[in-house]
């Protein structure tokens, strides 16, 4: 009896240790250096360096991202980021995480240069060295290259950066997206008496 | 060779392990929202369940019945289940971290996946030969596979249609399936295996 | 000779597109009168983009007179094209002026009032221009601002100066006019044809053609007949093909002449082929031969609500209601003017837009004649609109992507290939606005490109930043290790000149600790640099992928006093 019971236990012991060691010897020939996930992450990120998503750029976000941090804390990247990241790493999209800022309307710094001293404080918070200038020189905002990260309003001493919404006019404009139509009354938000978006 | 079609038509189209037996349902509703994402759950699956069928059909003749242990089956197929599973994950991890990361959870549940074990106790229950149960868990896997891909792409489309809001979602997958394995009825008797 | 005839004797043969729709061609709506001249307007107001590409640059002033075919704007760089007094008068503004756009949006303008001289300014005609050079007639066609006539503007001196021009073998006359309601070319070739087969000629010359085709559909009899005569005797072969919509769109007719097809993305010069609208090549002849720019345009006025309906020779720049007041035009209650045919055209956001060089046709329909659609209902999946896409696309497909936002899906299934002919929406029994979805996502599309590329160039600049506070950091730990070495040799110095013996060990002791701090120093400017290097290494790497136009270097001095 006591011999069939330790054949079994041997025999399974046995197959596990040569699995044990199979997988070992696989374990160190396809090891994976680095995350490449995280590139793919950061490429779909804005790029504004804002810091609104609590990380100190958009690389150390995409980062935490790969360790499984929430997808909706971005607010210049908005619903279209969201959707994106959602879609490449095939998880639900939740609607923008509120605690970390809204969505608002592309703007572009400008400099209120009558006002401006020269200071370059404002130089030192840009994280993509979009204003151009030296101490006691004239400052002013390369506006192409403006992400509308906010960050310079505040370091400014005299409080002279204001955040202009950005008009391309004719260039920027294209078609609108025909009405969606409503087949179903019940799918309708003013059929259960709420407010027509 | 007529014997390896006739397993081949039984275990994808006949006896289909998803549609008629049943089995694997767990990632066929799981992974089946995008195709990229099905075509590489099919490929992560048919490579563990080739393998585990060979090493199950390996530790069963040349282990388990020299020394009389048939009764330890399950344990070991699932040993072996999980050795291959293991393996194939440092695989995908290793070339394609994408894929590593869509699959996600669904890919170490390849070990509970009812059909990979399923294979294995069949293949002891048909007394299949060597080349008989690699072609067994091949044909099976491919079943799966092709059942899984024409499923995320009927899927894919469902997404954008105009489905009413109650059957959003799996409500409506489910009742695809239900209405694919009716189709997969009609290959009954095609083949007697 | 009859048409039939025509057709007998045209060697080349004809072949078909895939779909196209026959809506009611209401051609003879207009097509009976001659083409009538309208007189000066009272003002002209000329939008510095007519065209696709970059808008013209301003060569004049405020105040400024000017005379009739004066360039008032010169083409800024290549992908432009230039602008020309229509009339001799006085610019009495240039500033933001409602353009004849779907978005009713303004755009710069020059506005001019006539002063009713008509007096011309100097032409440099050209009576053997059979010598000229090609670049030579390049260069006429490019001064002269000539851009595409058909609708769509695109700068003409560009087309005609391919950079395979060796590969050009055949040219193509697009007489088509498929769109319902429009008949501007085909009055064109009945009145002045013998213009368009000169122009023809100049452009075989520039080309290098080996062979040109004219393409026209057989609702324009007299159009035909008229042609014929030009032709007698010349190498031009003249094709007449069914009349189906949309068989003037280019790829289109190029398929029905040839059975070439212009591969997806491509143009049709990729695949030896040039083709022209009517009045473009007309234009083309009037600049070469007379040296007359572009100042106007033959435009139909039709549709239900225009009593005296036909063609007119506008000037560019003429605004629309006082067209419309010459022919006697009642508004409906509801009024809807479209510039453009049924099919492509838009609406007009306002009646006080001028013409510009693409307006082929301004029509106003009665609401009978061409209701609004009726609200859209559900896709039924009859597959209507895959059978009559004329660029073999599936339009239910792109409609449920275009739905779902699915913009990767839709470029997969060749969005961009569609040419927006609106014969989908026609046929679509739900009534569903297909060309609209499409639209609208090409839009997305592009928008989301561009802030793609913002966002990268955005990442470039930010890594570039890093760098540079790296290397400032790396030399400033530099700089101290030099301010040590160098103290700690003064102090060295200073004692060797005290007295050795006793000040040696104090010496010592101070030189280990100067030492250390040195020590530590060096490493951290050791690791600094390596920071350096290791953040040059990604930077180079990264700016070998991609390549931002412009690199900032903030170490660079700005411009002192400039603001």
């Amino acid at each position: 009896m006591l011999s069939i019971v330790l054949t079994a236990v041997v025999a399974l012991l046995g197959l596990a240790l040569v699995f044990g060691i199979l997988l070992g010897f696989a374990a160190v020939r396809f090891k994976v250096e680095g995350n490449p996930i995280v590139d793919q992450i950061d490429s779909l990120l804005p790029q504004t360096q804002c810091g609104q998503c609590g990380h100190p750029g958009c690389r150390p976000y995409a980062e935490g991202i790969a360790a499984g941090e929430a997808i909706n804390k971005c607010p210049p990247g908005g619903e279209v980021t969201i959707q994106a990241l959602a879609d490449l790493l095939d998880v639900e999209a939740p609607s923008l995480d509120a605690e970390h800022g809204e969505e608002k309307p592309k703007t572009v710094a400008v400099i209120r240069e009558d006002e401006c001293i020269g200071c370059t404080k404002c130089i030192q918070a840009c994280p993509i060295d979009a204003i151009l200038g030296s101490a006691k020189h004239m400052h002013t905002v390369i506006a192409s290259e403006c992400t509308g990260c906010d960050l310079c309003v505040e370091p400014c001493p005299v409080d002279c950066i204001d955040m202009v919404p950005v008009d391309k006019g004719l260039a920027a404009w294209h078609w609108e997206a025909p009405k969606p139509l409503n087949i179903i009354a019940t799918d309708s938000a003013s059929y259960h008496g709420a407010d027509a978006v | 060779m007529s014997d390896f079609a006739l397993i081949l038509v039984s275990t994808i189209l006949v006896n289909n392990f998803v549609l008629v037996q049943f089995l694997g349902l767990c990632p066929f509703m799981g992974v089946s929202n995008k195709l990229e994402t099905a075509m590489g759950m099919g490929l992560a699956t048919t490579f563990v369940l080739t393998l585990s069928s060979l090493c199950s059909y390996l530790a069963f003749n040349y282990l388990l019945q020299p020394l009389g242990l048939e009764y330890l089956q399950t344990i070991t197929f699932i040993l072996v289940i999980a050795f291959v599973v293991q393996f194939t994950e440092m695989v995908v991890r290793k070339t394609s971290p994408v894929l590593y990361r869509v699959l996600g959870i669904f890919l170490p549940l390849i070990t509970t996946n009812c059909a990979v074990l399923g294979v294995a106790l069949l293949n002891i229950k048909k007394q299949n030969g060597f080349m008989e149960s690699i072609l067994y868990g091949f044909g099976a896997a491919v079943g799966f596979s092709m059942v899984l891909i024409l499923f995320s792409a009927m899927r894919e489309r469902i997404a954008v249609a105009d489905v009413p809001t109650p059957f959003k979602g799996s409500a409506i997958g489910m009742i695809t399936a239900g209405l694919m394995s009716l189709a997969f009825m009609g290959f009954t008797g095609l083949v007697n295996i | 000779m009859t048409p039939n005839d025509i057709i007998a004797t045209c060697s080349v043969d004809i072949f078909d597109f895939h779909g196209g729709i026959h809506p009611e061609e209401h051609k003879t709506d207009s097509n009976q009168q001659p083409i009538r001249v309208l007189g000066l307007p009272p003002k002209l107001i000329l939008p510095l983009k007519q065209h696709i590409g970059t808008a013209s640059k301003l060569h004049v002033e405020v105040g400024q007179t000017v005379l009739k075919g004066q360039k008032i704007a010169e083409a800024d760089g290549p992908f432009s094209v230039a602008l020309h007094a229509p009339t001799s008068g006085e610019i009495i503004a240039i500033d933001d002026q409602l353009i004849a756009h779907p978005s009713g949006q303004t755009d710069h303008c020059i506005s001019l009032i006539p002063d009713g001289e008509d007096t011309w300014c100097e032409l440099h005609p050209c009576e053997n221009y059979h010598q000229l050079s090609a670049s030579a007639i390049q260069h006429k066609v490019s001064d002269a601002g000539i851009a595409g006539m058909g609708g769509a503007g695109f700068p003409t001196a560009i087309k005609i100066a391919p950079p395979n021009l060796s590969n050009i073998d055949t040219l193509i006359l697009n007489a088509a006019e498929c769109e319902p309601y429009i008949t501007s070319d085909d009055r064109l070739l009945q009145e002045r044809a013998s213009d368009v087969v000169a122009g023809l000629e100049i452009l075989m010359q520039v080309l290098g053609a080996s062979r040109c085709l004219i393409g026209i559909e057989d609702n324009k009899p007299e159009a035909i007949l008229s042609l014929e005569k030009v032709l007698d005797g010349k190498t031009i072969q003249l094709c007449v093909i069914p009349t189906k919509y949309p068989s003037g769109g280019e790829k289109q007719l190029i398929k029905i002449l040839t059975n070439k097809e212009v591969p997806s993305g491509r143009i049709p010069a990729d695949i030896g082929i040039v083709c022209q609208n009517v009045a473009t090549v007309a234009a083309i002849y009037r600049a070469v031969r007379f040296g007359e720019p572009l100042i106007s345009r033959i435009t139909t006025l039709t549709g239900e609500q225009i009593p005296k309906r036909g063609n007119v020779e506008v000037l560019i720049g003429t605004p629309i209601d006082w067209m419309l007041e010459q022919v006697n035009y009642q508004p409906a209650k509801i009024e809807r003017l479209i510039m453009g045919g049924p099919m492509m055209g838009f609406t007009l956001p306002h009646s006080s837009v001028t013409v510009v060089k693409t307006t082929n046709c301004i029509l106003a329909p009665s609401p009978k004649e061409l209701p609004l659609a009726p609200p859209a209902q559900a896709c039924i999946r009859c597959g209507l609109c895959a059978e009559v896409c004329p660029a073999e696309l599936l339009p239910q497909q792109l409609y449920w992507f275009s739905r779902a936002e699915e913009y990767e899906k839709a470029e997969h299934h060749n969005l961009f290939d569609c040419i927006e002919c609106g014969a989908c929406s026609y046929v679509c029994p739900s009534s569903i606005p297909l060309v609209q979805y499409y639209r609208h996502s090409k839009g997305e599309i592009k928008q989301q490109r561009e802030n793609q590329l913002k966002s990268d160039q955005a990442r470039e600049r930010f890594k570039a930043r890093q760098q540079r506070l790296d290397r400032e950091q790396a030399e400033k730990a530099a700089k101290r290790l030099e301010r040590i070495e160098a103290a700690a040799k003064a102090k060295a110095d200073k004692l060797a000149q005290t007295d050795n013996k006793t000040n040696l060990d104090e010496g010592s002791a101070s030189t280990t600790v100067i030492q250390e701090n040195t020590d530590s120093v060096k490493s951290e400017h050791k690791l600094a640099k390596e920071n350096v290097n290791i953040a040059e290494l990604i930077l180079s790497w990264e700016k070998a992928q991609i390549k931002p136009d412009v690199m900032f270097d903030s170490s660079d001095e700005t411009d002192g006093g400039k603001s």
